[in-house]
């Protein structure tokens, strides 16, 4: 059995960004995933935000990780052909009281490294976000906030480091661990792996692949942030990223801009047990379009065209990133609640780091194939780009999604380059996530995956086994 | 960019109707945009009977009442048809861009008609508590995997809106070999047809609750079962009368809604058949919900001509 230098549990966004990191090193690298596919878990469901740094504590490892991961993600988006768009936030003051608070915020983001804040007045506001509640008085600009397509990151940091001999086990959940002389051994669903050294990296379950190894310090708990997504037809109902004033567990609700170009507002925060628990509910719709309309009073739950709900994994208020001294070679990156996705690149040279200092050799390799083309998406394409598309290949004229408007070709490719569930394919193209929720083009995805893929049509799942689309055939 | 007279964007009911009749009073020049591989719209699904009683004095099935319209355009030269050809933008400047395989398009036309039809109400416009597994199901979606894919989408099923849609589609799954578990309804009444709700649930024995609606779906990774509610005629959940019905598949009839947003986007605004751009009509469900085909016909005709005397 082949023995792996590094091992990674969890393909989420953080344990991708570490696989990809490690990759430009002379190492054979294993990333171990429980799902069907990547990204099914809370690197899915989250707001997208690249966030400037703001409303993090000056002395925090996250405050530090989310201002070095909004500078490296821009590098990363560009190799990978990731749009990254650098929309701006406002963290939006309604009083006098509100906006002494604003000037702490400034005052301890400045001292984490944001750079370009400032306070804009009323009249900036009334110019520059015009559906914006006319009783904000100031907000605090943060022109350094993004966003970004959270599961198309994932998706092409795990292609890039294939691509630089990554090896990607998806359908392996890790159940025991053990560690033996100088190796781990790790057991999971689909067979046995060997590693030196192991990275946990599970996201909600993070403490229960540490318990394996007898490390105990840190339990997860569940924080469900439930999101409501408005459809593209409102696309310019925020031309930034809009905030109130931060509570002390969560940003609050926010109007947010999404890669794909719907308008969201969410999330919640609530405290759950159950890590599955998924569900979204009358009081969460409700406590949003509150929260959110104070925000901006014209939102109408008429436009609303879906919702989910995610958990950020909460181990305390920090992220625990360490060595274990207690079982040398493992690494635990846990409780990375928000704002994991845009700390992900700088968490993956710290734990790069962490490594090193731990004995693992880090040699260069000859050629590190940073580049990835980018993937065509016909909703972002200018009608000129369409045109030459279409003319190239005519499959790129032939759409499957009418509301978001996805190509067969798109729909083809995505699952060429691995997409394996209807979800999986949603994720990738937005096929499905538009407002029909996939009433008109369900039957005819089926079908390229069925064709690409050969499997019967029965087989094919929303997001792997048990959640098959049919039940069988029609007499 | 290439001139046309008139453009109609739908090949369904409305679409073909339209043309018929625009040509019939006096157009010449009509290109009809259909983004599906055939014309006939949702027409080609509904595999029942029940259309063209007043039209036609005849009772045909979706698909045969299609084909009596689809003969009429094919005999008419002067209505150039194109499949696979979806519209994806439209200007107040009667400008139409659209994709077909192999091409991007824009026309100039001086009249455009809008057919476009209408779309099925998700769970997702209701709100409907609960988790997102597989087995959520418009009643139109499940109707083209048995009609036209021949696959069976659930074995217990519970439809949520007493729509024609989901009375057929409730008689439809029985006969499938599915056991429907109930249908429930937040009105007192039907907002079907009274021979639907006859003829589809009372003679199979579904059980039907009126006012009653679904609190909340539950299950991972398929539907595992749901909860229901009583409501009041105001719709005011009544207390203590929660039960939950096990079922594998939720089937959403609650309505439709137009399908606008070309129009929308545009910023234009929607009048009787016309706009508030001279020369750019609505026709068909995209106009209006009709239960019965054959208003929409009746409808389409009228904008075919208001088409043909704006034109003059
Ligand atoms: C509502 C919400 C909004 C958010 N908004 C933002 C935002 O705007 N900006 C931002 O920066 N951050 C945001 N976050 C935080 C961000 O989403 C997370 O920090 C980030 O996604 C965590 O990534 P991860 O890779 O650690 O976790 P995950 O994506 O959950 O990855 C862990 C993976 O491990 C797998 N796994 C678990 N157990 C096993 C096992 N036994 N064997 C094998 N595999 C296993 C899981 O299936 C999963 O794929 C938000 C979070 C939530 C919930
Ligand atoms: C499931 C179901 C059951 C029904 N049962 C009955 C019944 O028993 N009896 C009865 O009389 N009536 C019934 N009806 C009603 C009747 O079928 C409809 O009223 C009628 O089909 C509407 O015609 P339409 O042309 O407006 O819309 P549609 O039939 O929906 O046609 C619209 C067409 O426009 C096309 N289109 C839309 N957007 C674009 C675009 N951007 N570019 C290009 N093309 C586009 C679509 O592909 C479609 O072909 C039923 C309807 C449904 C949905």
């Amino acid at each position: 059995m082949k023995t792996y230098d590094v091992a990674i549990i969890g393909a989420g966004v953080v344990g991708t960004s570490i696989a990809r990191e490690l990759a430009r090193y002379r190492l054979d690298i294993a990333l171990l995933e429980k799902e069907e596919d990547l990204a099914f878990g809370v690197s899915k469901s989250n707001s997208g935000i690249i966030h400037p740094g703001t409303q993090n504590p000056p002395d925090s490892l996250k405050g530090k990780l989310c201002v070095q991961g909004n500078f490296l993600i821009r590098k990363i988006s560009k190799e990978l052909g990731v749009d990254f768009k650098e929309v701006g936030e406002l963290i939006v003051a309604f009083n006098e009281g509100d906006a002494r608070e604003l000037l702490r915020l400034k005052k301890e983001a400045g001292l984490l490294g944001v750079t370009g804040l400032r306070i804009v007045d009323r009249e900036w506001l009334r110019k520059n976000e015009p559906n914006l509640n006319s009783e904000a008085v100031c907000s605090l600009y943060a022109p350094t906030a993004g966003i970004i397509s959270p599961y198309r990151f994932v998706y092409d940091l795990a292609e890039n480091a294939v691509k630089n001999g990554v090896e990607v086990f998806t359908k392996t959940k890790v159940t025991n661990i053990n560690r033996l002389d100088g190796y781990f051994e790790i057991g999971a669903s689909s067979g046995v792996f060997k590693s030196r050294y192991l990275v946990n990296a599970a996201g909600l379950f993070a403490d229960e692949i540490s318990a394996m190894l007898g490390v105990n310090n840190f339990k997860i708990k569940p924080r469900k942030g439930e999101e409501f997504i408005l459809d593209k037809k409102k696309t310019d109902l925020a031309r930034h990223l809009i905030f109130p004033l931060p509570s002390r567990i969560s940003k609050g609700v926010l109007i947010i801009k999404t890669a794909d170009g719907n308008p969201m507002i969410g999330p919640t925060a609530e405290d759950v047990e159950d890590k599955e628990d998924f569900s979204t509910s009358d009081i969460g719709l409700n406590r949003v379009l509150t929260s959110a309309r104070r925000l901006i009073p014209s939102i109408n739950d008429r436009d609303i065209i879906a919702y989910f709900a995610g958990l950020r994994p909460v181990a305390g208020s920090d992220f625990i990133i360490r060595h274990e001294e207690k079982s040398p070679g493992f690494v635990n990156v846990a409780g990375i609640q928000s704002p994991g996705l845009t700390a992900s690149p700088a968490i993956a040279l710290l734990v790069a780091g962490i490594l090193k200092d731990n004995g693992l050799a880090l040699k260069k390799k000859l050629i590190f194939h940073g580049h990835r083309n980018k993937t065509i998406h016909l909703f972002a394409a200018p009608a000129s780009k369409t045109r030459r598309l279409i003319k190239k290949d005519h499959a790129y004229g032939d759409i499957v999604c009418r509301c978001e408007m996805v190509s067969a070709k798109e729909i083809r490719d995505a699952v060429k380059r691995g997409a394996r569930t209807m979800d999986g394919v949603k994720f990738r193209t937005r096929a499905q996530a538009g407002r029909c929720h996939g009433s008109f083009c369900t039957t005819r995805i089926m079908k390229i995956l069925a064709e690409e893929t050969r499997m019967p049509l029965t087989e094919i799942t929303k997001r792997g086994k048990g959640s098959e689309i049919v039940k069988g055939s029609s007499r | 960019m290439i001139k046309r007279d008139l453009v109609i964007v739908g090949g369904g009911p409305a679409g073909m109707a339209a043309a018929v009749s625009a040509y019939e009073n006096g157009v010449k020049d009509i290109l009809l945009l259909e983004r599906d591989q055939y014309l006939g719209g949702i027409l080609n699904q509904c595999v029942h009977t029940g259309f063209g009683i007043n039209y036609f004095k005849e009772i045909l099935t979706g698909p045969e009442y299609a084909d009596r319209f689809i003969e009429k355009v094919k005999n008419i030269p002067e209505i150039e048809v194109s499949l696979k050809s979806i519209v994806v933008g439209l200007a107040r400047d009667k400008a139409v861009t659209f994709l077909k395989p192999g091409r991007l398009e824009a026309i100039k036309a001086k009249a455009i008609i809008m057919a476009t039809g209408c779309r099925e109400k998700t769970r997702e416009m209701v709100h409907i508590q609960g988790t997102r597994p597989a087995g959520i199901f418009s009643a139109g979606l499940a109707q083209k995997f048995i009609n036209i894919e021949g696959l069976l989408p659930g074995k217990e099923i519970l439809v949520v809106g007493s729509g024609d849609i989901g009375l057929i589609m409730a008689r439809r799954f029985t006969l499938e070999g599915a056991k429907v578990q109930a249908i429930v309804e937040i009105q007192k009444e039907t907002r079907g047809l009274l021979r639907n709700m006859v003829q589809c649930a009372e003679d199979f024995g579904i059980p039907v609750y009126f006012n009653h609606k679904i609190s909340r779906i539950y299950g991972k990774d398929r539907v595992e079962k749901v909860s229901v509610l009583r409501v009041d005629d105001n719709f005011n959940e009544i207390p203590g009368s929660l039960f939950e019905i096990k079922c594998d598949t939720v089937l959403m009839s609650v309505g439709l809604i137009p399908e606008n947003e070309l129009i929308e986007m545009a910023g234009i605004r929607i009048e009787e058949n016309k706009t508030s751009v001279p020369g750019i009509f609505m026709c068909g469900n995209c106009f209006k919900i009709y239960d019965l085909v054959d208003r929409v016909t009746e409808d389409s005709f009228l904008a075919g001509k208001l088409a043909a005397e704006y034109l003059k």
